[in-house]
């Protein structure tokens, strides 16, 4: 079973957000990029799943949708662990764009796993994963946070409102994943960083689809009133605030 | 022409967060002048789903189908999209649930519709239809226009009134045309819990950090939570170090919350848990750290010890709300 892990590239989380051009573009000034979290964490759960040799995973992938501007981040997944990678060599527009470039590499390249992190830090749309699953007809399964190979057939954790339910689908499918997929991100070894600069990275031309969602303008959120400050010996009063002035309890 | 939202039941009961839908999807309506029609999946009484006229919903077509009792993306976008092909629906209205998340983004290529997601208001505009979403992580909103012909909305949860506007809604019975063999979910085994107030649905969270210094120290704050029916959250270190179950934790990486109410007792607030956090209406910082940075994101603060303050919350809440 070969393994695809999608990747989007995203400002490091503790990064001050500005924009430029009129509030139209994020200002990438000085901005440390980095593999989306939930995406590392999917990166992590493929590889995991690989070293393991009974669970008959023959290669992870990754792909990304993006400019060469991106190839650094995509070489840490390879240095991570992964085997290969893809990039769509295309500016991402807009959700629908970017999983219908990663749905033709899919139907080229006969993955039968495609994992998703559930959102990207940056755009927070939490939809790329299943748009693929749907420009392909695949089953896909959402808030995903556990997945294990039993006698060859995927057996996965999913959370619901209050819970978890444990499913399986036949592959080929989307796996969208969220917090407990793996504990900790695996981090790239010297080694791996040697071996990442001799992998491949497959670039391939976008195809035409068109976008159907444009960004107006960027805005800040509005800076929170100066928080009020209650005395420690009276906490009592926090009480009350929040009973007559919040109106809130 | 018409707005259609899909409703979700849990055990055939609607939620607040169903008629916050029903309520977002009637006012959409009014801007295209038009009328919500909803869509239910799942048995549901009559009297349940006429609830939802409640909210201004005019008509509301009901799918009965024991094929759909697994939850199965593929066929419940299937169902969507046949349901708002029958009502030529422009607009669609989800929740920005984990089931929204799962079905919206299908539907939106289903239906070759363009998708505005995690929405927290009406729409800036009809035409063009422009809505504002939550981006970088809560520290920035983005304006996006949708292009397409039809338009679908995941509305994030609390971030909408319910606005009642009674009439007789009328329920419809609609068979989609599939069948068990489109169904690709095996559902192997179910755990819930039950009892617990889901941090999800809460008007009022209360959260501790690594300032609680133990899994020992929990009671005050459990106590605390009780007394105002809110649901107990906690920060990161303190999931990953075994003290709470991971499932309370609150923040960029775990759950993404916006109730009434957010009280943060020991927690810095790092740059990722404000990002789970900074929707709530009303934030409260109780910390040691004068300097800890939840206090910029704070409406309400104490400097103090958690261990100290907690009991003496507990003592005026039970005092002043009589409990």
């Amino acid at each position: 079973m070969k393994i695809l892990v999608c990747i989007s590239n995203v400002p490091d989380t503790t990064t001050k957000v500005k924009f430029t051009d009129n509030n139209t573009k994020f200002d990438a000034n000085g901005v440390q990029w980095v593999i989306n979290p939930w995406d590392e964490l999917a990166l992590t759960r493929a590889l995991e799943l690989k070293d393991n040799a009974a669970n008959g995973i023959t290669a992870v992938s990754v792909i990304h949708v993006g400019n060469a501007s991106s190839e650094p981040t995509i070489r840490k997944a390879l240095a991570i662990g992964a085997d290969d990678a893809y990039r769509v060599n295309a500016e991402p527009t807009d959700a629908y764009n970017v999983a219908g470039q990663i749905s033709e590499i899919v139907k080229s390249e006969k993955f039968d796993i495609v994992f998703c992190g559930i959102e990207s830090s940056d755009f927070n749309g939490s939809t790329v994963g299943s748009m693929v699953a749907e420009f392909l007809d695949y089953p896909s399964v959402s808030a995903v946070s556990g997945l294990n190979i039993e006698n060859g057939q995927t057996v996965i954790t999913r959370e619901i409102d209050g819970g978890k339910e444990v499913v399986s689908v036949p592959a080929p499918f989307v796996a969208i994943v969220q917090k407990g997929i793996a504990k900790e991100p695996r981090i790239a070894a010297m080694r791996g960083i040697m071996q990442a600069r001799t992998k491949a990275i497959k670039v391939s031309e976008p195809v035409a689809i068109d976008s159907l969602t444009e960004i107006v303008t960027f805005e800040l959120p509005q800076p929170r009133a100066k928080c009020k400050m209650v005395d420690a010996e009276n906490p009592k009063q926090l009480i009350e605030l929040l009973m007559n002035e919040a109106k809130v309890i | 022409m018409s707005v259609l939202v899909f409703t979700e039941n849990w055990d055939g009961k609607f939620k607040k967060s169903s008629f916050e839908l029903a309520s977002y999807a009637t006012k959409v309506a009014e801007m295209l002048g038009t009328t919500a029609t909803a869509v239910s999946i799942g048995n549901v009484d009559d009297s349940e789903l006429k609830s939802l006229g409640n909210y201004g919903v005019k008509k509301v077509m009901c799918v009965k189908n024991d094929s759909l009792n697994v939850h199965d993306s593929q066929t419940y976008t299937k169902v969507i999209a046949e349901a708002a092909q029958k009502e030529g629906a422009k607009v669609i209205i989800i929740a920005n649930n984990n089931t929204g998340k799962a079905l919206a983004p299908r539907l939106s290529v289903r239906l070759k519709a363009a998708i505005g997601s995690g929405v927290n208001k009406l729409p800036l505009s009809v035409n063009p239809f422009v809505v504002v979403k939550r981006a970088y992580s809560g520290n920035a909103y983005a304006q996006v226009a949708l292009k397409s012909d039809i338009k679908i909305i995941t509305l994030a949860q609390n971030s909408f009134e319910l606005i009642e506007t009674p009439n007789d809604a009328a329920v419809e019975a609609f068979a989609p045309s599939i069948d068990a063999s489109m169904v690709k979910t095996q559902l192997k085994d179910v755990q819930k819990q039950s009892g617990k107030i889901l941090i999800t649905d809460a008007e009022i969270v209360v959260s501790g950090g690594r300032g609680m210094k133990s899994a020992d120290n929990w009671a005050p704050l459990s106590e605390l939570a009780n007394l105002l029916g809110a649901a107990t959250a906690c920060s990161r270190p303190v999931s990953d170090e075994g003290w709470r179950p991971h499932d309370e934790h609150t923040g960029q990486t775990g759950k993404i919350i916006a109730p009434n109410l957010y009280i943060a007792i020991g927690i810095s607030g790092a740059t990722q848990h404000i990002a789970g956090v900074s929707s709530s209406k009303f934030i409260v910082a109780i910390n040691s750290d004068k300097d800890a940075p939840i206090f910029e994101a704070a409406q309400y603060g104490i400097v103090g010890d958690a261990a100290k303050v907690l009991p003496q919350l507990v003592e005026a809440v039970k005092e002043l709300k009589g409990k």
